[in-house]
């Protein structure tokens, strides 16, 4: 059992509590920058789904996990950030500038739609959000003139600097351009948690009430957070956008909105680990589905909706047994381990709660 | 003449919209969560239905199969709650909304093995023929959905306001623990009123199965019935009712005088101006509180 001796704010807020830590983190950096040394094409192409759903999963996390505001229209924001990153290669501005761009545009447009959409709570936002995601499909579509409209659009091949980057052709060099992204999103996410607006953010989350009797201004607050939010899932919808190497109006549905909330549920709400969790489950299933299949009834037989049908019940046994997601687990097993025997059954248990309605305020 | 026509058959749709709208308005009324699945129990109702009644699976005449189709889910929708919604008791709503979503994954899935993914219509006696009124052609199984709609409406108005169970569930999503104290039996009143619109959604699914072809993704029809909870203000049973017949209003007309691509956008853009500029709805049921 590690204990940490605080005798500082510094020591408080510091990235990393001790060595051991920071030498995990550092060794799954290292391990991460020689994966394409170790994995052949098809498996580093998975690894570089898993980061992008990462990233994805990092942006709703700050919204669902850190700010308490459950959104199933994310795949809308996804949708913004790719055909922002498109369009403006199109128009001849360079990948470097055209990409960080394409996430703040995303942004942006997160922050203008949050104003009236945040005044909302609980299921009237959930609701709103999944109306614009349906919204989006149809304005994809009646935008054609740039969006390209049902037809749909390829991503030209990236070039920073004259250094070429393509998915298919270059998979190690795609995956080390996502993996870049990913780091950088997690730091800036890591690091969010520690300034005062990522404190804002949870307490928020944890009662409007009290948030707003410690100063913190409650709709604005929001409005950051969807904006933040939207910024890190724009650039997810970009790298998807160059993952898929084609995407349409149908390519971010409602159903890509729902999977991305649903990840980070099995993932474990509120932490970084929860969205890396949740992405490898979401990008493996259908691999691990097919395989059981194939082994089970033979290869050939289709069994249509078995995908979304069984991540359904994973689901459903997730939230009965462990609310907590994979992370939760997680935890519980390295504390047991930790305060081994001293661990008790009740540590982790919450408390007793009532509900009250929400029309009575 | 033609405005009239549309409005009709705009009406006929609203009401199925407003049935399954219903169904989410029960849930929320009693127990302040919203089934996302309920789409999906319109879906599986309608399955259950045929599966008694048509020819080639259970082949019972339809006035014993339809009791018995609402009876089934009835019990379907009480199990659940007992087996699945009672374990998330007193936690957050956003648990129950991804629960329901995922139960709505699970219950297409499940439809789709179980009846698969052709679509089926009912050999309902309401399908046959057609009313003629002045020049407005109006299908018998629409007449008999906006009267069912309209009655049903009208008896949980009556059941939430005046009975003694209705007013214990309303109780009981108000403040659970004031609810306990009362002597309310909060866990079975939840679990009936799961079974309640599980029933519901059974009559709406075989009405919607009267008119038309069903397949395990007609759930998805919630989402709209979802804009007329919302656009009537979540919480209000007439309410429900009337923003199912806006939305179901709308989109004929919307179809008609609108650009293509544009029509299918009118109802969610009418439900996020609903949101904006009166974010309960129209039949607002919040109130502040006064001390």
């Amino acid at each position: 059992m590690r204990i940490h001796f605080k005798t500082s704010y510094a020591h408080d807020i510091r990235l990393f509590p001790d060595r051991w830590t920071l030498s995990i983190y550092g060794s799954l950096l290292v391990l991460a920058f020689a994966l394409p040394y170790l994995l052949d094409e098809f498996f580093l192409g998975e690894v570089t789904n898993v980061l992008i759903w990462a990233i994805a999963g990092l942006g709703l996390m700050l919204l669902t996990g850190q700010t308490g505001q459950a959104s199933l229209g994310h795949a809308a924001f996804l949708a913004i950030g790719c055909y922002a990153n498109t369009i403006l290669i199109e128009q001849g501005v360079p990948f470097i500038i055209a990409f960080p761009l394409a996430g703040i545009l995303t942004g942006l447009i997160g922050v203008i739609i949050a104003i009236p959409v945040l005044r909302l709570h609980g299921i009237y936002l959930a609701i709103a959000t999944i109306a614009l995601s349906v919204l989006a499909d149809d304005i994809i579509v009646l935008t054609e003139h740039w969006s390209g409209g049902v037809s749909g659009k390829f991503p030209e091949m990236i070039t920073i600097f004259g250094f070429e980057i393509e998915r298919w052709s270059m998979p190690s060099r795609f995956y080390y351009l996502v993996l870049v992204v990913t780091i950088i999103c997690t730091l800036f996410y890591r690091n969010l948690l520690r300034s005062p607006l990522g404190r804002a953010f949870a307490a928020v989350r944890d009662s409007e009430v009290s948030a707003t009797a410690m100063g913190v201004h409650i709709a604005r607050t929001k409005g950051k957070a969807f904006g933040l939010s939207c910024m890190i899932t724009g650039w997810a919808g970009a790298l998807m956008g160059y993952y898929a190497g084609t995407f349409n109006n149908e390519t971010f549905s409602l159903v890509i909105s729902i999977t991305l909330l649903m990840m980070i549920v099995i993932g474990g709400l509120g932490s970084i680990h929860g969205a890396f969790f949740g992405a490898v489950v979401v990008a493996f299933l259908p691999q691990a589905l097919s395989i059981l299949k194939d082994n089970v009834v033979g290869s050939g037989v289709a069994i249509p909706g078995l995908e979304t049908g069984v991540f359904g019940m994973i689901l459903i046994l997730f939230i009965l047994f462990e609310p907590m997601g994979i992370y939760g687990r997680w935890l519980k097993i390295r504390t047991w381990f930790e305060l081994f025997p001293f661990a008790r059954k009740d540590m982790f248990r919450r408390q007793k709660s009532y509900l009250k309605t929400e029309r009575l305020r | 003449m033609e405005v009239l026509q549309l409005l009709v058959s705009g009406l006929a749709n609203g009401c199925v919209y407003g049935l399954i709208a219903l169904g989410f308005v029960l849930i929320y009324k009693a127990t302040e969560a919203v089934n996302f699945a309920q789409g999906d129990f319109m879906m599986i109702g309608a399955f259950v239905s045929l599966g008694l009644t048509n020819a080639e699976y259970m082949d019972l005449p339809f006035w014993i199969a339809a009791p018995l189709a609402i009876s089934i889910m009835a019990v379907f929708g009480y199990l659940l709650d007992l087996f699945v919604l009672r374990h998330l008791f007193g936690q957050s709503q956003t648990a129950v909304v991804i629960l329901t979503i995922a139960m709505g994954f699970v219950l297409r899935f499940v439809a789709g093995l179980i009846w698969g993914h052709e679509p089926q219509t009912l050999e309902s006696p309401l399908a046959l023929g057609d009313l003629q009124l002045g020049g407005v052609v109006l299908g018998m199984a629409d007449v008999a959905i906006i009267i069912v709609t309209f009655l049903m409406t009208f008896f949980l108005y009556q059941f939430f306001q005046r009975t003694k169970l209705g007013l214990a569930m309303q109780a009981a999503s108000q403040n659970q623990m004031a609810a306990y104290f009362m002597g309310i039996p909060v866990k079975r009143v939840q679990g009936l009123v799961w079974g309640l619109s599980g029933a519901t959604a059974a009559v709406a699914g075989i009405l919607f199965a009267s008119k038309g072809a069903i397949d395990p993704n007609a759930g998805l029809l919630g989402i709209k019935a979802f804009a007329a909870a919302v656009i009537g203000g979540f919480g209000s049973l007439p309410g429900a009712l009337a923003g199912g017949l806006i939305v179901g209003v709308i989109e004929p007309f919307a179809a008609r005088y609108l650009a293509a691509g544009y029509s299918q956008i009118a109802p969610y853009a009418l439900l996020l101006a609903v949101l904006v500029f009166r974010p309960h709805g129209l039949f607002s049921q919040v109130r502040v509180k006064k001390v």
